[in-house]
């Protein structure tokens, strides 16, 4: 039986729907991310399992335990907050000891599990100190350190990295994740920012406006999108305008020119049009063998950054991105010149409908 | 530039001079009691005087229980306005100024017709329960500078969150609002409980007609038949109201006031 069950939930304000059957099993010490954009209902979520939002219907259980309307201080749930929310009159240990101090555990008790916990996030000397004399990061690990120090049997996350700037944000959730694995804890994280949910996640839920688009493992949501959303919402992603010519065969049009792709348009009518995605870093200069798919078309341009060059191939109507590495033996293709690019027929994506970009 | 500058210490200066001659004159006139010489007999009188101890004494302990019953009141109020009921603030607000647009001889006449001796809760027909109506019209009285003051203090953290995360380690409300939100609006809450300090000791029209022994009676009593001791006295307040503007100075530069709340 799953850890966390979260069963059929919509919450509603007024005529807002603003989460719609959201049915998820999380099972122990499993890390789950809710991946998003703002307003899509991530957060609402997760304050339903706080207990902060009482869901419109649906259920909620822990562990078994029915917990929908019990209060947040019910529910033995640890949670850290984009901002930080640390007690600014109470020092470090004070605020790390706050919780077991409710549950009026012995002074002792109190003590050694504060001590623990400031050692678990690598600040031993610092349980002396106020919030206002920690830098962002500091503040952070110990808004983890107290979350954690009750024992909760689940752990919630509201995009604690994003007022972190770039540097502190990757070496914490490399943290995060380290101490999130060492005590086995149940997490659920909210985020925006797909390269936390892909790095971090055992699994992803990809949400917008309100509903599940797509419940997966990292590498599923990345490779396999199931929804055109996921697939533009996760990663860059060429979208091509494609017309189907052979369902069986997986043969399509783009731009006059044919493709194939492996799996995806059994459903398809030939002469339907659908939209075809393409990840950058599937593509590359040059025909990539029998049996693969290539797309001729003009260089439009050429950006150097560096270790990476960023190129543009207009074929028709539609245009592919795509990234090559520096190489200083083989210089990038210049503006305007024609050039053949070549992809597997795995690495096409037939997605329902004709928008491109 | 320059002129502007002229400008403004031109209006401190008036300004300074508009609060601190008339003082001067009452201080200089409060020490003329011994005949052709400076002395601080009137100061003497005063402090003897065993009616000054006495009203000093009984508006001190009224204004410390006012102070109580008003952070009590307030508090809590503030919070719960600030955390769930928005929308109310204006409605809250409007009614916490009411006090500064009704005269305090309204206030007290409209408690003298609804808790008389004769009514369904005569608060006027024993001494220690006037004391309470008194001090529960002072907590009226200042009730707009504690709304302000806390307000501010509250509007100066986030209150939700810190809310949510003491929830979250399984605080409930006394706790949240004693352990966490009250000592975040330390400061606040004692700028208005000085201002309070300041408004009840000097305070006459309620204690007058609820005929109690306060300090603003036994001042307007003494003006009333003394020459001297009436200066002593207003100095005397001048410098109780100015200690505890200091104590509002000294705290608000405290360790609560420098630091980023919650944020």
């Amino acid at each position: 039986m799953a850890f966390l069950e979260i069963e059929k939930a919509r919450k509603v304000y007024g005529a807002n729907t603003v989460v719609q059957n959201f049915e998820l099993s999380v099972q122990r010490g499993e890390f789950v991310s809710f991946l998003g954009p703002s307003g899509c209902g991530k957060t609402t979520t997760l304050r339903m399992i706080a207990g902060f939002e009482v869901p419109t219907v649906g259920a909620i259980r822990i562990d078994g335990r029915d917990v929908t309307h019990l209060r947040p201080n019910q529910r033995n749930v640890g949670m850290m907050f984009q901002a930080y929310a640390l007690f600014p009159n109470m020092t470090v240990a004070e605020n790390v000891g706050f919780g077991l101090r409710v549950a009026k555990r012995p002074a002792a008790e109190i003590k050694s599990r504060v001590d623990e916990m400031l050692n678990l996030i690598k600040l031993p000397q610092m349980g002396g100190r106020y919030p206002y004399q920690l830098s962002g990061g500091q503040q952070q690990r110990v808004a983890l350190a107290r979350a954690l120090a009750n024992k909760p049997q689940v752990l919630l996350l509201d995009e604690p990295l994003s007022a972190l700037d770039a540097k502190i944000r990757i070496s914490l959730r490399e943290e995060i994740r380290a101490v999130q694995r060492e005590l086995g804890i149940t997490t659920i994280y909210v985020t925006h920012d797909q390269e936390e949910a892909l790095s971090m996640s055992d699994r992803i839920v990809v949400m917008s406006e309100g509903r599940m688009e797509q419940v997966g493992t990292p590498f599923e949501i990345y490779n396999f999108p199931r929804t055109r959303f996921v697939a533009s919402f996760v990663g860059t992603l060429n979208i091509l305008k494609g017309k189907v010519l052979d369902p069986k065969s997986g043969r399509i049009a783009v731009d006059d020119q044919e493709i194939f792709a492996s799996r995806g348009i059994a459903d398809a009518q030939a002469g339907e049009a659908r939209s075809v995605a393409l990840r950058p870093e599937a593509v590359a200069i040059g025909r990539n063998g029998a049996g693969s798919n290539q797309l001729k078309g003009t260089i439009e341009e050429v950006a150097f950054l560096g270790a990476i060059v960023r190129i543009r191939l207009r074929l028709k109507e539609s245009a592919i991105h795509f990234d090559t590495f520096n190489n200083p033996s083989a210089p990038p293709p210049e503006r305007g010149q024609p050039v053949t690019v070549g992809f597997s027929r795995e690495d096409i994506l037939v997605l329902e409908g004709a928008e491109a970009r | 530039m320059k002129e502007s500058r002229f400008g403004a210490w031109l209006a401190l200066v008036i300004g300074t001079l508009y609060f601190i001659v008339p003082l001067i004159g009452t201080f200089e006139f409060s020490l003329r009691m011994r005949r052709g010489e400076y002395s601080f007999d009137a100061y003497r009188v005063v402090f003897a005087d065993p009616r000054f101890q006495a009203s000093f004494g009984y508006s001190t302990v009224l204004a410390i229980a006012t102070i109580i019953v008003g952070v009590l009141l307030v508090v809590p109020t503030a919070y719960w306005v600030q955390l769930r009921l928005r929308r109310l603030r204006p409605i809250v607000e409007f009614i916490t100024l009411l006090p500064l647009v009704i005269p305090a001889i309204v206030l007290v006449f409209g408690y003298l017709r609804i808790y008389n001796s004769s009514s369904i809760l005569p608060f006027t027909a024993h001494e220690r329960s006037t004391d309470l109506l008194l001090c529960f019209s002072y907590v009226t009285l200042a009730l707009p500078y504690m709304y302000r003051a806390v307000d501010t203090g509250l509007r100066a953290i986030d209150v939700r969150t810190l809310t949510e995360a003491a929830e979250t380690l399984g605080a409930g409300w006394a706790r949240i609002l004693f352990a966490v939100i009250l000592p975040n609006v330390r400061t606040a809450v004692l700028s208005g409980a000085f201002l309070t300090f300041a408004i009840v000791i000097g305070e006459f029209t309620m204690a007058s007609l609820l005929a109690r022994p306060a300090f603003g009676p036994y001042l307007q009593l003494m003006g009333a038949n003394r020459a001297y001791e009436p200066s002593a006295l207003a100095v005397i307040a001048f410098a109780v109201t100015w200690a505890c503007m200091g104590l509002i100075q000294v705290f608000g530069r405290g360790r609560g006031a420098r630091r980023p709340a919650g944020r």
